[in-house]
């Protein structure tokens, strides 16, 4: 046993990502164990190790952790990443709740059908431009340089990530945000995300064919 | 003003009624603003009083809360409903996170199209009895103590009884092979406050009716 935090799903973002970008961002060596197969998912099922019988699945000091924001919250607790009172968590989790709501859209997105994608695409588009991207915009209005407590917290970390991920999408979507643009680079600066940022990182590309039909085959019905 | 905590919703159960359960566990007293038409909406987004234009809204301790997990996350804390420490909170938020997914499953159930709605119900059947009500009947089984976690009272209990009793609104017998849900299920509705919330004429809302959601979809659309 190494000690470090191990990460058990498929070899790619999914419900994963913002889970690993936090343990980068919180300087967290993790190993990962990838499934691949639709017999090595049944097999944990088998040995009780998921106990919603759901990846992602954190084994972490000392628990067999589930749930993605159950995880989150852990890691963010334990690394000081979660503000400094109740209030300041109050703002992290309504900033991280927002980011999650536009993510789950990117999520998604590789599942739909064909036909389905350019209107998803659209809504995409819309709810960052128009919903999430001006609340943040006004947040950092503050004139600080993180979104919460002059203090890098889990929101920063959610909201580096979701931008890189919509912008993977629709490249000129900062247009209209400088206080973003600033954020993005100022974020992507710091040691451990620039670390994260690198080639040869656990961060996962983008989801293509190969990711999507491995999705499919080890979690069909 | 009277300092009491203020909701913003719909006149029915949604994404705001496990905020009232968790206010009603502290013994805490909440006013309520219900929201009819759509008029009344927009009318809360072009105050400024939405950060992500939605509701549920909360006004509490002077901040205008939103996202119902971190409306719940603050109340949890500040009413001492949220483990004694990082690990019993991790504890509760995987059990949380869990009837969350559950409860997303019956509150959607009424907005179904009519020719998939028992598919979705037998759906609703098979993961309450096949993957969620086993791991809490196995919980209380192995501590047989009287609350999920730490011995103690928290929000794990409330929002596991809430879906109980919703489930049981689903199918009558749904409990049925669970006979440590059933004592869990009479011995916090004993609990004084819950009790209390429990009788006619509190803040609980009935379950949505057939006749009622073309009302609530006007709303939105």
């Amino acid at each position: 046993m190494s000690g470090k935090p191990r990460l058990t799903y498929c070899n790619g973002r999914g419900r994963m990502e913002p889970v690993r970008w936090l343990l980068a961002a919180a300087g967290v060596e993790f190993e990962e164990v990838f499934l691949e197969t639709r017999e090595q998912y049944e097999k944990l099922i088998k040995d009780g190790v998921l106990m919603f019988q759901q990846v992602p699945l954190v084994e972490i000091d000392g628990m067999k952790m589930v749930q993605t924001r159950a995880i989150l919250s852990y890691i963010a607790g334990k690394y000081n990443l979660y503000g400094k009172d109740l209030k300041e968590r109050a703002l992290i989790d309504m900033y991280v709740e927002g980011i999650t709501d536009l993510m789950q859209m990117i999520l998604v997105f590789p599942f739909s059908p064909p036909e389905a994608k350019e209107k998803n695409l659209d809504s995409i588009k819309d709810r960052a431009i128009n919903r999430y991207f001006p609340a943040f915009e006004k947040v950092l209005k503050h004139g600080q340089d993180f979104l919460v407590g002059n203090k890098f917290s889990w929101a920063d970390v959610q909201l580096i990530e979701a931008i890189l991920a919509v912008e993977e999408k629709i490249p000129a979507v900062l247009s209209g945000f400088p206080q973003l643009q600033a954020f993005k680079v100022r974020m992507s600066n710091m040691p451990t995300i620039k670390k994260f940022l690198q080639p040869g990182s656990p961060r996962k590309p983008p989801p293509d064919e190969c990711y999507i039909e491995t999705v499919l085959k080890i979690f069909k019905k | 003003m009277s300092g009491k905590p203020k909701l913003y919703y719909f006149n029915a159960r949604g994404r705001m009624e496990s905020i009232r359960w968790l206010l009603a566990a502290a013994g805490v007293e909440f006013e309520e603003c219900f929201l009819e038409t759509k008029d009344d909406l927009t009318k809360l987004r072009k105050d400024g009083s939405l950060l992500f234009q939605q509701v549920p809204m909360v006004e509490i301790d002077g901040m205008k809360m939103v996202q119902s997990r971190a409306i719940a996350n603050y109340i949890a804390m500040k009413y001492n409903l949220y483990g004694k420490d990082l690990k019993e909170r991790a504890l509760i938020d995987m059990y949380v996170e869990a009837v969350i997914d559950l409860n997303e499953l019956l509150v959607t159930h009424p907005f179904q199209p009519a020719d998939k709605k028992e598919q979705h119900f037998a759906t609703i059947v098979d993961k309450a009895t096949n993957r969620y009500f086993p791991v809490y009947e196995k919980v209380l089984k192995d501590h047989g103590q009287d609350f999920l976690v730490g011995n103690r009272f928290s929000r794990a209990d409330v929002q596991l009884l809430e879906t109980l009793l919703m489930a049981e609104e689903c199918k009558p017998d749904i409990l049925a092979k669970f006979p440590l849900l059933q004592s869990f299920k009479a011995r916090i509705s004993n609990i004084p406050t819950i009790k209390k919330f429990l009788q006619p004429g509190s803040q609980r809302k009935p379950p949505l009716q057939e006749k009622d959601v073309p009302k609530l979809m006007k709303i939105f659309h």
